[in-house]
């Protein structure tokens, strides 16, 4: 039997603004642009929005701030703040209070100008008092310490690594709205420089600005829209720990927890999975959770990637917009991950565009490996 | 020490003694790091024991400053906790090395940890 959730809701209107670099605008001026492009493509007003879904890295209070900044008096408004995964959250929570009658149209958003503002990662994220004396530079720390594990427990290398890098440029290359272009090699990002071993700048994501919103409604309204629906098949989060040093092993993530949930609430299997967008902050994310969605056994990850294994024309289609290394990461990259999903289920997607694209599997991440939450979205043809 | 206080302070008041102290649940025996007033299994009745200091590298990584490497490390106790932690006096160690631990005083005091040969 289907759970109660699978396919009742459905995004409606996708809106992005300020992808890359967007001189002179605050964070909240892009979002805005960003939903009235949502309302736009939704063939919706700003005033039937009744419900509001944000977190963003530069407002403590990010649903008040953008229900002011809109004007907006939403029935129902929620603040969940789980870093980069606080999105596909949010698509739970807004399906729920949907679902529960709360609202009957819920806009979820982020922005940030996070690389004109100055270009480094800004952070609310307050410091862990037992890290402070060492003098961790998180988020790159954690991963670094995570992918080093993996590279002594598993046999993992740094040309492994590179080679997600090297994937996500390749698919950046069939997207015109990516940010990093170009050709990139294996080589490439082994003699970048290096960060924090193992990890050089080349493993790194980008810091971008860029702005996205969607509007989800109830199933039954959907169907009055123009564009395609992308259905909400269901969504699970795992959250273990906060900092690095209390992440039990840092070879497995909480979405070993968070995959395995998600999976039953949508009712799919690996094998009608069409497209993988994995939260790709550091290259060794990629790896982490294909590993630990099943998608390969535990430590494999490395092994599996290459040979252009997940590049276009690969065996399995991963982060086809670029990702967070090749197309866009503002700060937090949770609402991309949804943006590139209803792209590729509305077959919008260009150059890129999967043969098959029903079913899409988003896999947020946020903190250091920490909050863990998995997404399904699908075409009509998956209900 | 001011044994009024909360388990943070009453840590930091430890190390500015020269002293590396951890929690153990008086009940279950678990050790807890970092000091918190609760342990993982909910226990409350937690006594500081100095720790043996000895520990393993369990992930390493060089955080290449502009000003300088530093290593930035997590090091499993022997006692059961993991800790964040910088390895004196090398740039890097193989992970699985066995390091001993000491206080480093200055203004704010912490614990490093030495690498350290025993015998296998």
């Amino acid at each position: 039997m289907s759970h109660p959730l699978r396919g009742r809701t459905a995004i409606v209107g996708l809106g992005l603004a300020g992808l890359g670099a967007a001189p002179g605008f605050s964070a909240m001026e892009l979002l805005g642009l960003s939903v009235r492009a949502a309302l736009d493509d939704a063939g919706m007003r700003l005033a039937d929005i009744d419900a509001v879904f944000a977190a963003t890295s530069s407002h403590a209070f990010a649903s008040m701030s953008v229900v002011e900044y809109l004007g907006l008096r939403p029935r129902y408004f929620d603040s969940t703040n789980v870093g980069g995964s606080s999105f596909e959250m949010h698509l739970l929570q807004a399906t729920l209070a949907l679902e529960a009658g709360l609202c009957d149209a819920a806009l979820i958003c982020y922005g940030s100008n996070q690389r004109t503002a100055g270009g480094r990662l800004v952070s609310m994220s307050e410091p862990q008092w037992h890290e402070v004396p060492y003098g961790p530079r998180h988020p790159i720390t954690a991963y670094a310490l995570a992918a080093a594990r993996h590279i002594h427990q598993y046999g993992t290398s740094r040309e492994m690594l590179a080679d997600v890098a090297v994937a996500a440029r390749q698919w950046a290359n069939l997207n015109p709205d990516a940010f990093a272009r170009g050709p990139l090699t294996r080589e490439d990002v082994l003699a970048a420089r290096m960060v924090s071993d193992p990890l050089t700048t080349a493993d790194c994501c980008l810091v971008t600005d860029g702005a996205a919103a969607c509007i989800l409604v109830r199933a039954e309204r959907a169907k009055d829209v123009a564009k395609p629906p992308a259905y909400f098949l269901g969504a699970a989060g795992a959250n273990w720990h906060r900092s690095i040093q209390a992440m039990p092993d840092l070879t497995v993530t909480a979405a070993s927890e968070s995959g395995p949930r998600a999976f039953a609430m949508a009712g799919v299997a690996r094998e009608d999975v069409d497209l993988l967008m994995l939260y790709d902050a550091f290259t060794i994310n990629t790896i982490l959770f294909l590993e630990d969605l099943g998608f390969c056994p535990k430590g494999e990850g490395g092994r599996f990637v290459q040979g252009g294994r997940i590049a276009p024309g690969g065996g399995l289609a991963v982060n086809t917009n670029g990702g967070g290394l090749s197309c866009v990461h503002p700060g937090m990259y949770g609402m991309f991950l949804i943006a590139e999903a209803v792209t590729q289920i509305r077959r919008e997607a260009g150059a890129r565009q999967l043969a098959r694209a029903d079913v899409a599997l988003l896999h947020g991440n946020g903190g250091t490996l920490s909050s863990q939450v998995t997404a399904f979205l699908g075409s009509e043809a998956t209900l | 020490m001011d044994e009024a206080a909360g388990p943070q302070r009453a840590y930091e008041e430890f190390l500015r003694a020269g002293r590396f102290m951890i929690q153990r649940a008086r009940r279950t025996g678990e050790y807890v790091f970092y000091p918190r007033t609760l342990s993982p299994s909910g226990e409350v009745d937690l006594d500081w024991v100095e720790a043996s200091g000895l520990g393993t590298v369990y992930a390493i990584t060089v955080n290449r400053r502009r000003d300088g490497a530093v290593n930035v490390a997590l090091v499993d106790l022997d006692e059961g906790p993991r800790m964040m932690t910088t390895i004196a006096g090398v740039e890097t160690v193989p992970i699985g090395t066995r390091v001993k631990a000491r206080v480093e005083a200055g203004e704010t005091p912490r614990v490093v940890f030495d690498p350290v040969e025993e015998p296998r």
